[in-house]
């Protein structure tokens, strides 16, 4: 019978738990996740669902504000009340059932009325990573939004309304380290090779190789010596256009070689060399959104306050402009390819070497940043993490929910152009927060009691959003109907859907991992169509 | 383009059963759904009749059967007992592990071991009153079109494709064909499909006979991952070949637990062994990051999930649902992809039928080949070919009235009898232009006939 080894080490049961999610975004997420803390507002069917899935991959703590009493219409649409829930508080008895999702999580509710905290108690909002807001009225909407833009504080505003779903993600900057890009690039540097891979690719000559040697070399090989001998005779330019690139495509078919009846021997790696072409030449350079970082103030101009990203772009750009000699750090990852494991381990080994070497200088560049500015260390590991991701590094500049609210702000022409265009979309936009004004002055949602007599109210609510982005009326009847339908019900289905994305964006945003929508996500369940918009 | 098919199950089961039952449906909890139910508005579908009934129907009428109570499968039965659904059977073979637990809401640390589909079903029963869910413990082969055909929607939360496809083969055999080869739309039972991987996921609505199914757009499906044995064997590069190599080659020239007991990837044990000899051999060839992870990851080709994924995408299913049986507002049209990796992005498209679709076109399936063809040609067309891809099809034909089995691998003793067949031509076992073979395979519970077409000449085809 065979033993368990020592050596193999048993996963803890946390990693078992969360076994699914890691292999998304790392124990470094998880920690980050477990480290985060998140304010609900409302804890409707939306705001639960939200909840739901971030109690569910484990955020350290949850606070839920709700000063509300559940109703029976809240029971029908929230699966986290019970029938003896009817007349508790809303945000505890959500509460409760959430947490029984995950026992890892704390939890606190609070049953003041947000704006009074808002006014009283501000500071409450201090100490959350992300806060998250459903069933806001306009006034609410207008301040909170403008506290937490003044505090820097994420904020996530979101709506569900009959099959109309909306959330509005409000930042002042996030900064991305690893966006997990679909398609990553590779980075071989085959036009600026390194001393460790120049030394490497010179010891090898393809023509005295021995057959089996000679199909198991990587394609990165052949190539480069293809492109060697091209330059003998093109004054050591690199190939660039399509005509060279062909040319260097003949030269590898004269590298590949033919048995005894001067049949060409079919050879993996030589294929992959040709099919790389294309791809592989194209010359190493500095990604204009990454000069953009480096060379943006806020790298250039670094204050004891300044973030770690912040600190780690400075270093970059240092790292650039002299070891660098105009290029990033090497990102260190070698593609598989048609090898013997040989050679695609030595290779491998080169690129890796390389990165790290390149690593360690970033590293004691952001050290010297570090003790000058006299503000906290950034560990090693981060830095690595940093450099290897260094070409994809992404940033957004977020806006402030207020705009949208301003007569001749940019954001309100912006909505105009989609409106003019048509955009669907964006009519479902005006109406979510036409809904919202009719709310604030009629004190119900539009057609709550009765469909037909709230559509002139509603339309005059539109017709006053239209005039203040300087948009004409539009003929949008139907859509105004199909709001007054909705009579502000809440159909669990779309909240599921909203819920689910929220906490998703929540995720990414704690995390800093993967891009989140900047910064408008409209859904229509009715015809299953979305749209993001950046105001 | 498909025009999109006019179809309305409200509709066919009024007609049908007639007179409205009282019930719960006026209680105040309903009042969210009655809203878009029992009022009209101008987007709804052409058929919509506002009315209390449309709610006493989903309630108290509408049978729906959910597949799978895993990420999906929780979430959908949620989402649909809270859209006023109570008539709902769910169907899963799983029992609850700790893995589950990061997204399948219903189940707790105490329930690992337990039956999914018990344990989803009595946690909505009691979290919402008035819910009848029933709960199937057991592979969906083991039911007939008899259990089947008693719903009205079947929702489906997979993560095998080959359940996926022969639930929709099982649909697609209950439909019913007028004398004039039109369809009895009361045989059409619509399919709402969801999948998930990572942040990525999709939603469909399949009108069975009437929109694109599974098998018309099996493209879709991205090819497996596999990596040549030679490369396992050879020249591994990746701590993925290592670990491959162990699990294929090693674990059975080994039997570290003996002959009888197969590697099981939930098995600890096993997994630390195989991890263990993956990490020896990446050693000898110099290659790092070997994890246990790694290992788990390809014993058991794990596609990671997240809860908010699987919330959005069962909840878009239950949108489908919620519209097929209330008319309320229009379908899908018909496939929607969503993908929240990069922001959060959804397209929606109109997948199309395939006119001579094996599952849902109601015609004879015709292959062509050459009239030299070995039998292996054929099987191999219907393992490779796009619109077949089966895993392992039993090939018989009918010759002078009487049955004859060309080849089955899946009974070991058939196998063998059969083998040489395969090396045989076609024309040598009695089959000829127009002949037909009949064909099964775990991707469909059917028999499916294919009518073979002998090309002449094949240079045409060879010299492309």
């Amino acid at each position: 019978m065979a033993s368990l080894s020592p050596k193999s080490p048993e996963q803890n049961e946390k990693s078992k738990q969360y076994d699914r999610q890691l292999r998304l975004w790392g124990d470094h997420g998880q920690t980050a996740l477990e480290n985060g803390h998140i304010c609900l507002i409302n804890a409707t069917a939306l705001g639960t669902e939200v909840l739901k899935s971030i109690v569910l991959p484990g955020i350290g703590a949850i606070t839920i504000v709700d000063e509300n009493n559940v109703s029976d219409e809240d029971i029908g649409s929230n699966f986290f009340l019970e029938t003896t829930s009817k007349g508790l508080n809303r945000g505890s008895e959500t509460l409760r059932l959430l947490l029984e999702l995950n026992d890892a999580v704390q939890g606190h509710s609070v049953q003041e009325p947000p704006d009074q905290i808002l006014q009283e108690n501000p500071d409450f909002f201090k100490s959350f990573s992300v806060v998250i807001g459903t069933s806001l009225n306009e006034k609410l909407i207008k301040d909170l939004s403008q506290y937490l833009w003044d505090l820097n504080k994420p904020f996530i505003l979101c709506r569900s309304v009959g099959f109309l779903g909306s959330f509005r993600i409000q930042f002042r900057e996030h900064s991305i380290i690893e966006t997990h890009p679909e398609n990553e690039k590779v980075d071989l540097r085959l036009d600026v090779p390194f001393t460790g891979l120049s030394d490497y690719f010179d010891s090898i000559v393809i023509s005295t190789l021995e057959l089996k040697d000679h199909g198991h070399i990587p394609w990165i090989v052949i190539l480069y010596k293809a492109v060697q001998k091209w330059q003998t005779t093109n004054l050591n330019r690199w190939p660039m256009s399509r005509k060279e690139k062909n040319e260097i495509k003949d030269i590898i078919q004269q590298f590949i070689r033919s048995d005894e009846n001067g049949v060409p021997i079919n050879e993996e790696n030589f294929e992959e060399a040709i099919r790389a072409v294309n791809t592989a030449l194209l010359p190493t350079f500095l990604p204009v959104k990454v000069q953009d970082l480096i060379y943006s103030s806020a790298a250039i101009n670094l204050t004891k306050e300044s973030n770690p990203f912040w600190i780690m772009c400075s270093a970059l750009r240092a790292f650039v402009e002299a070891e660098g000699k105009g290029n990033l750090p090497l990102r260190g990852v070698l593609p598989d390819m048609t090898a013997s494991t040989e050679h695609y381990v030595k290779l491998q080994n080169i690129y890796r070497n390389q990165a790290s070497v390149d690593a360690e200088i970033v590293y004691r560049k952001v050290q010297q940043i570090v003790s000058q500015l006299q503000c906290d260390s950034i560990s090693e590991t981060e830095v690595k993490l940093f450099c290897r991701h260094a070409h994809d590094l992404h940033l957004i500049i977020g806006s402030n929910i207020a705009l949208e609210y301003q007569t001749g702000s940019p954001v309100a022409s912006y909505i105009a152009r989609h409106l003019e265009e048509p955009d669907v979309m964006m009519v479902h936009y005006i109406l979510l927060r036409a809904a919202d004004m009719f709310k604030s002055e009629h004190c119900r949602a539009p057609g709550e009691w009765e469909p037909e007599s709230d559509i002139a109210k509603l339309k005059n609510c539109v017709s006053k959003i239209l005039s203040d982005v300087s948009c004409s009326p539009f003929p949008k009847d139907d859509h105004i109907h199909e709001m007054c339908r909705y009579g502000g019900a809440e159909i669990h289905s779309v909240s599921a859907f909203v819920g689910g994305c929220v906490a998703h964006e929540a995720i990414k945003l704690i995390t800093k991992q993967y891009n989140p929508v900047n910064n408008t996500f409209i859904y229509d369940g009715a015809s299953t169509n979305s749209a993001t918009f950046t105001f | 383009m498909n025009p999109v098919p006019s179809f309305s199950l409200y509709l066919i089961l009024k007609m049908a059963s007639g007179e409205v039952q009282t019930s719960d449906y006026q209680q105040r909890r309903w009042h969210n759904i009655r809203k878009v139910l029992e009022r009209s508005g101008p987007f709804c579908h052409p058929d919509f009749e506002p009315s209390a009934e449309i709610l006493d129907f989903i309630m108290n009428s509408c049978k729906v059967l959910i597949v799978g109570a895993g990420g999906l499968g929780c979430e959908l039965l949620k989402d649909l007992a809270l859209m006023g659904f109570k008539k709902l059977h769910v169907i899963d073979m799983d029992t609850i592990e700790l893995s589950n637990l990061n997204r399948q809401f219903l189940f707790r640390k105490n329930d690992i071991g337990l039956s999914k589909a018990k344990c989803a079903v009595e946690f909505i029963n009691k979290r919402i009153p008035g819910c009848e869910a029933i709960a199937h413990h057991c592979p969906i082969q083991d039911l007939d079109d008899g259990f089947y055909r008693q719903f009205h929607i079947v929702v489906c939360g997979l993560d095998s494709i080959v359940a996926r496809r022969w639930l929709n083969g099982m649909l697609m055999s209950l439909l019913q064909y007028n004398d004039d080869r039109s369809l009895d739309q009361s045989s059409v039972i619509p399919l709402v499909d969801g999948g998930t991987e990572g942040f990525k996921g999709n939603a469909r609505v399949i009108l069975p006979g009437m929109s694109a199914c599974i098998e018309c757009t099996l493209d879709l499906y991205p090819p497996q991952k596999t990596f040549p044995l030679c490369t396992i064997a050879n020249t591994p590069r990746l701590p993925e070949h290592c670990i491959e190599y162990v699990k294929v080659l090693q674990w059975a020239k080994e039997n570290p637990w003996g002959s009888s007991t197969a590697l099981d990837g939930d098995d600890p044990q096993h997994v630390a062994w195989v991890h263990e000899k993956a990490q020896e051999r990446a050693m000898k060839y110099g290659i790092s990051n070997v994890t246990y992870r790694l290992t788990q990851g390809v014993i058991k080709n794990i596609i990671p999930a997240v809860a908010s994924t699987n919330a959005a995408i069962a909840a878009a299913c239950a949108t489908e649902v919620f519209k097929l049986a209330s008319s309320c507002c229009a379908n899908m049209n018909n496939y929607m992809v969503l993908n929240m990796s990069d922001g959060v992005y959804t397209y929606t498209f109109n997948a199309e039928r395939k006119s001579d679709c094996v599952a849902c076109s109601n015609t004879t399936r015709v292959m062509d080949i050459a009239r030299d063809a070995t039998l292996q040609a054929i099987y191999d067309k219907l393992c490779e070919d796009n619109a077949y891809l089966m895993k392992g099809p039993g090939i018989t034909t009918i010759i002078n009235g009487r049955n004859k089995t060309l080849y089955m691998a899946s009974i070991k003793s058939i196998e063998e009898k059969t083998r040489d067949n395969l090396k045989k031509k076609i024309t040598d076992l009695g089959l000829y232009n127009g002949a037909e073979i009949l064909v099964a395979d775990v991707t469909t519970p059917n028999t499916i006939t294919i009518k073979l077409k002998f090309i002449e000449n094949i240079d045409v085809e060879m010299s492309r």
